[in-house]
């Protein structure tokens, strides 16, 4: 398997080059962010100057890590994935909104978030859910978090440096998504499954 | 209680940190049965990896520590007032030390309270037995799979699905199907049927306590288990939902006695990572 090497902040003309299926390690900045990010973000609609970091050509991660506080900084204990679904109504605009190139999280999303991947240039990339724990060791540094108080430690936004992060590229700015293909897959077989007489 | 505290804490920390040898096994054998260099081999390889690094750094294997259910069996007399009490401060000194993801949030004022306890968190069901020990299992439940649990009520037309077994199994594929891989697939699969909703989704996740290598001694039920597993790999939805043959580990079957008017189903699904452990006192 080949990995392809994403440096962040990624660019429309990067993400253009991305397809679906590709395997990756990702490197740079990345920010946090879950189900209270998203309803913040697309209800209050902050303006970029309001968010204390710039999201423009970075990877937003549907993750709530475990983090410790040392004397003067964090670290990640456990940071895999959570499940992007659920962020489906509100990720196009923030997708548009802010100039993020990258969403990542686990189990795909759906039509109107391909839309805006479409036609923003933005990538979905998939990580492996529940490991928590290699994927820890590819965080090398907590540089920031925002909302931490008012949100909680799983739902603020954090801000982190990450190496050789990997991830597979499941939906593209061309509008493929894996995951529709593996659900017709999976559709058609149950259809044999239930109407096949036991 | 004192020393049940910190017993609690360390089955926390076990549970947390190790998956049973019965999930590890079962994780390894897929990792064979797919094939070289495709996707769905690569996640069983970090996924296995992953929990090599969790036993041996003593970190959890996934950040979402979940939701802890216990379930107790108690000898006779012994207080359940101060076994809960026990069970609550094990719970917040165990969010400090392994660290668990602090996950209880006030509903009303949308606060975590910091230590995964509040308002009916952790769950904690007890049961009365004859035995002289007592006896705390405990599930520590992701939700990403709690998530794509469903319920059924039968019949149900769409899925050509009668009030028998056979429409339980078509519940099961339809469920399987929607979860696709959202909540970490490969699952382990746990069925609950009967006359009442709270019934059965308690009976469901109560099956995921069961072993993978345990045998259903309801032989109509061990034999539904056996091809319900068989089908759900033909789904193709794969480790992680990246295509391949390993969609689920395992379905372990439970039932109550039903009420002519009610048919529910109820299927409860847990993540590859299905953390449970037993400490007997």
């Amino acid at each position: 398997m080949k990995e392809k090497i994403i440096n962040l902040p990624l660019t429309k003309k990067d993400v253009m080059g991305l397809h679906a299926g590709d395997v990756v390690l990702i490197n740079g900045t990345i920010v946090t962010g879950r189900d209270k990010i998203h309803k913040f973000l697309f209800y209050e609609r902050p303006s970029k100057k309001d968010i204390p970091f710039n999201l423009s050509g970075t990877v937003l991660y549907h993750c709530g890590p475990i983090v410790r506080k040392l004397d003067s900084s964090y670290k990640v204990i456990a940071s895999g994935p959570t499940t992007s679904i659920r962020v489906e109504t509100y990720e196009h605009r923030i997708i548009s909104s802010y100039g993020i190139r990258g969403v990542m999280g686990k189990g795909g999303m759906c039509e109107r978030t391909l839309e805006a991947m479409k036609k923003n240039g933005c990538v979905y990339f998939h990580t492996i859910g529940g490991a928590a724990a290699y994927l820890a060791d590819r965080v090398k540094k907590v540089v920031d978090v925002w909302k931490l108080e008012e949100f909680g430690a799983p739902e603020a936004m954090w801000v982190m440096e990450v190496e050789n992060f990997p991830a597979i590229v499941t939906m593209d700015a061309h509008g493929r998504s894996l995951h529709s293909d593996i659900a017709k897959i999976s559709g058609s077989a149950l259809k044999k499954l239930i109407w096949k007489t036991s | 209680m004192l020393k049940l505290r910190d017993g609690i804490v360390e089955l926390y920390r076990k549970v947390a940190t190790s998956l049973p040898p019965d999930v590890e096994d079962a994780l390894k054998a897929a990792r064979v049965s797919e094939k070289k260099g495709s996707n769905a081999r690569h996640a069983l390889e970090v996924i296995l990896e992953n929990i090599r690094i969790a036993r041996e750094t003593a970190r959890p294997i996934c950040q979402d520590t979940g939701v802890p259910v216990f379930y107790v069996k108690t000898p006779i007399g012994l207080s359940r007032i101060e076994l809960e009490k026990t069970i609550i401060e094990a719970t917040r000194i165990a969010t400090e030390k392994v660290p668990l993801r602090p996950n209880a949030v006030d509903v009303i004022t949308d606060k975590n309270t910091g230590d995964n306890t509040g308002i009916g968190f952790p769950i904690i069901y007890f049961r009365e037995t004859p035995e002289s020990t007592l006896s705390i299992d405990l599930m520590l439940k992701g939700s990403g799979c709690e998530n794509v649990g469903q319920t059924y009520k039968l019949p149900k037309e769409e899925l050509k699905a009668d009030r028998d077994l056979d429409g339980v199994r078509k519940c099961v594929l339809d469920a399987i199907h929607r979860a696709q891989g959202r909540g970490c697939s490969p699952y382990t699969i746990g069925v609950g049927i009967g006359a009442a909703k709270d019934q059965v989704t308690r009976l469901a996740k109560e099956q995921l306590m069961r072993r993978l290598t345990d045998t259903n001694n309801i032989e109509v039920l061990f034999k539904l288990e056996k091809r319900l597993l068989k089908e759900i790999n033909t789904l193709g939805i794969g480790p992680i939902g990246f295509g391949g043959k390993t969609t689920a580990l395992g379905v372990k079957i439970g039932v109550n006695h039903r009420h002519p008017a009610s048919y529910f189903v109820d299927i409860s699904v847990c993540c590859w990572a299905n953390r449970r452990g037993r400490l007997i006192w």
